[in-house]
This record gives C-alpha cells, sequence and structure tokens, in this order.
C-alpha cells in the first residue's frame, strides 16, 4: 500500500492502532475538503501496530491537548514545502475542554446551552479526569 | 480593582480566611449595631433555581442586618428560568442589579457557569447534591464557638456518610487542622465514598469507621448527626436492624463528654429525638443563630467591606 508524501500539512504518527478513526472525528477531518488518509494497523517496530493519519492542508484545529489524552504515544510531524519541520510530542493535558462529555445527569453541562464541556486532571498516575463543574470522574463508556 | 471572590466551595477559602470570618462573626454577635448599617445601598440577590425556605432566610436577614436591601426569587417557577433562560443568562441579568448574589440551583456546579459570567461575587447556597460551603461555614463557627479551636479534636460523624454532602465539606474543612480525628458512624451500605478517604489519607487524618453509635460516643468532641434515609438502604430488614443505631437518644449521651457538642445541619426527622434539645450539649439550634452571623461576615469580606 502506497501513501503519497504531503506538501503541506500533519502527519500524526504512532496512533494506538484502532484510535485513528476517534481522532480523525474528534478533529472534524471529514469536514476538510484536503486529502486525508487514514492508515490503520501500519507495522510499527515499536508497538506492532499503530495507525497513522496524514492531512495535506491547513484549516484544521490541531488540538495537542486533546491527542495527548486520547494516546500519549502520539507523534505530530509538521510538514512545509514537503519538509518536516516541526515534531511535536503529546502528553496528558491538565484541561481538556470540549473532548468527553460529564455523564453525571446531575450536572449543570446536562441542561445549560453553549457551555464547553471541561475536565481537568485529577490523578496522572491513573490518567483520571474530572468535571470542572460537578467534580464526577469520567469513565469511559460509549459516547 | 481586586480579582472577584467567589464562595463555591469550602476550599475556596484558606484556613486564614477562615479565622477572619470567625473573628468577624464573632465581632458581629458582641456588637450588632456596629454592622447595622455595614451595607447601606448594597443589594443581594438571592437566586433561588430551587426553593430552600432555611438557606434563603438566613441569607436575607443576613443582608437586613447589615442594613443592605435584597431581591431575587424563591424558586424556578417564579423566575425566567421556566422559560429557558439559562443560568449565565439569568446570572448576569441580576448582576446589573446586585452588588452580591447567592445562588441555589439543583445542578451540580451551577455556581462554577454562575461566576465565570458575572462581574459580581457568587455565593454557592448549594448545588443539588454537590456543595453547600455556608453550611460548612455555619458548622465552622459553630465549633469555633463551643470549642473554641479547630485543631485536637475527635469529630464522630454519623448517619448517611456516602450521600452526606453537609458531611463530606465538613470532613475537607477540618482535614486542613492539626490533629482532628474522624470517627465515621454510618451502616455499611452508607460509608463515605473511598476518595473522601483517600483525600484524608493524603493529608495524614486519622480516621477509622464504627458501625454502632454507642461505640464511638465516649471518644467523641463532637458529635455531627445526618438523617439516615430508608430509601438509601438496600433492603427493608437491613434497614430494621440498623435504623436505631443512629438514632440519638437521651439514653445514649449517657457515656459522653460532658462537653462533647451535638450538630446537626437540620431539618432533622428523628435522628436526634427532642428529649435531647434540653441537653446542654444540644448546638442544632445555636447552629442556626450561626448561621446568619458568618454569612453576615461572608457577604462583607465578599464585599472587600471587612
Ligand atoms: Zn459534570
Amino acid at each position: 500500500m502506497n501513501i503519497d508524501g504531503i506538501n503541506n500539512g500533519i502527519v500524526l504518527d504512532h496512533i494506538s492502532a484502532g484510535k485513528g478513526m476517534r481522532i480523525y472525528e474528534l478533529m472534524k477531518l471529514d469536514r476538510l475538503d484536503c486529502m486525508v488518509a487514514i492508515i490503520q494497523n501500519a507495522s510499527s517496530t515499536k508497538f506492532g501496530k499503530k495507525d497513522i493519519i496524514k492531512v495535506d492542508g491547513t484549516g484544521f484545529k490541531l488540538d495537542l491537548d486533546m491527542l495527548g489524552y486520547i494516546d500519549q504515544h502520539i507523534t505530530v510531524d509538521t510538514i512545509e514545502n514537503g519538509r518536516l519541520v516541526k515534531k511535536q510530542h503529546v502528553d496528558l493535558p491538565e484541561e481538556l475542554t470540549n473532548v468527553i462529555r460529564c455523564h453525571n445527569p446531575r450536572c449543570i453541562t446536562s441542561v445549560e446551552q453553549g457551555i464547553d464541556q471541561k475536565f481537568r486532571l485529577s490523578n496522572r498516575q491513573k490518567k483520571t479526569y474530572r468535571c470542572v463543574y460537578c467534580d464526577t470522574e469520567y469513565r469511559e463508556k460509549e459516547d | 480593582m481586586n480579582e472577584i471572590r467567589n464562595l463555591i466551595n469550602i476550599t475556596d477559602l484558606s484556613t486564614e480566611e477562615i479565622e477572619h470570618l470567625v473573628t468577624v462573626a464573632d465581632d458581629i454577635m458582641a456588637h450588632p449595631e456596629a454592622y447595622q448599617d455595614m451595607c447601606a445601598h448594597k443589594k443581594l440577590a438571592t437566586l433561588f433555581f430551587e426553593p430552600s425556605t432555611r438557606t434563603r432566610l438566613s441569607f436575607t436577614a443576613a443582608m437586613m442586618d447589615l442594613g443592605g436591601n435584597v431581591l431575587g426569587f424563591a424558586d424556578a417557577n417564579s423566575s425566567s428560568a421556566t422559560k429557558g433562560e439559562s443560568v449565565a443568562d439569568t446570572v448576569t441579568m441580576a448582576g446589573c442589579y446586585a452588588d452580591i448574589i447567592a445562588m441555589r440551583h439543583p445542578k451540580e456546579g451551577a455556581p462554577v457557569v454562575a461566576a465565570r459570567r458575572t462581574t459580581v461575587p457568587i455565593i454557592n447556597a448549594g448545588d443539588g447534591g454537590h456543595f453547600h460551603p455556608t453550611q460548612t461555614l455555619t458548622d465552622l463557627l459553630t465549633i469555633h464557638r463551643k470549642k473554641s479551636r479547630f485543631s485536637h479534636l475527635t469529630i464522630g460523624l454519623c448517619g448517611d456518610l456516602m450521600f452526606g454532602r453537609t458531611v463530606h465539606s465538613l470532613i475537607e474543612a477540618m482535614s486542613r487542622y492539626e490533629d482532628v480525628h474522624f470517627i465515621l458512624i454510618s451502616p455499611p451500605e452508607l460509608r463515605l465514598p473511598d476518595y473522601m478517604k483517600e483525600m484524608m489519607d493524603q493529608k495524614g487524618v486519622l480516621w477509622e469507621e464504627c458501625e454502632k453509635l454507642e461505640d464511638a460516643i465516649p471518644k467523641l468532641d463532637i458529635l455531627y448527626m445526618t438523617r439516615v434515609q430508608k430509601e438509601r438502604f438496600f433492603n427493608e430488614a437491613d434497614y430494621i436492624r440498623l435504623k436505631d443505631s443512629y438514632i440519638l437518644t437521651r439514653k445514649k449521651l449517657g457515656p459522653a463528654k460532658a462537653d462533647m457538642i451535638i450538630m446537626h445541619p437540620l431539618p432533622r426527622v428523628n435522628e436526634i429525638q427532642v428529649e435531647v434539645d434540653d441537653d446542654p450539649r444540644a448546638c442544632y439550634f445555636y447552629q442556626a443563630l450561626c448561621g446568619k452571623y458568618i454569612r453576615m461576615a461572608l457577604i462583607l469580606y465578599l464585599l472587600g467591606l471587612k
């Protein structure tokens, strides 16, 4: 399988296999009209398998906090004029905005219009986040 | 102009600030006339998206005793909130008329939304089952007036420790002082949540769990009672077996220290028998009185007047 190199854009490399699609959706890459490639289950020397996303274009929001939350292994390569100009690593962010939703039905975010879903890192070892409004700890489930 | 201060959670206040509020409240109690005009021409908005007569009256009385005025609504039905207006918009509007806002809302975190929008101080007067910091301030003033200290105390918390927000806030507030020891008296179903225990462990606070009030009572300096609701039990048999363990009677007070104080956030149902009310150790009505004075001190502080 052959994917062309890109001229101006980004490559998200070392995404844990299976998480590529979630990132594609969170970055709203479906709304772009430039070339976007998602490669699933590419072979990786480090992790066995990985996903890769390549975007040849601009106009998307690069949210490093979101990427860090989804997967701390990701590296972000920025390409300009066909050359790698920046390589960034991501980490668990202190705060997350509009990436996950509070599941507490008693939380103000369940009724109030137009407010951001905000979470803060409550325990770095356990990778847990709490809603800044109601303090409920976030648990992964079908969003 | 300083940054606007809000009170969302009790831990928004440092121990020094709590000390200050207690000192001012003491002074108001001793010299109420010196404070009677301090809030002249100031307005407090009481925005109660859910009714709580007790808390609203306490805020209203506090502002009136400072010579200020009060406006607002007592429940969502009498406000624009029923027309679908957001918390942010209601509070922004109120901030145009009032100098300070006390709000109560059934949803958790509503005051955080409010505080991000207004330019006047926000006091959380209860947000669902989440926080109720002025209740905790009331408890703290009561403890300080009766015990003259926040450190070196053994505090028994009795009843529903799982859902009881007043208990959680009091533990958070008291865990910041030296040599405070908690005895958590509850049925297994209603034990304090693990994250609260982790918080105490992190701070090096001593705590122990116990199922029967009788076993703990002789050790206590403070007994904080809360209501055990039947609906919280998994089955009827457990409720019947355990319910009397969490009811305070004159007989159970027998082995208690002579200077122990009995507290309760009120309203009570039957968890403190009426016969206990005459005991000099009963402080729960005194607590209600303290509630007004500490709210006066808080209003003055947040308005930058004292
Ligand atoms: Zn929430």
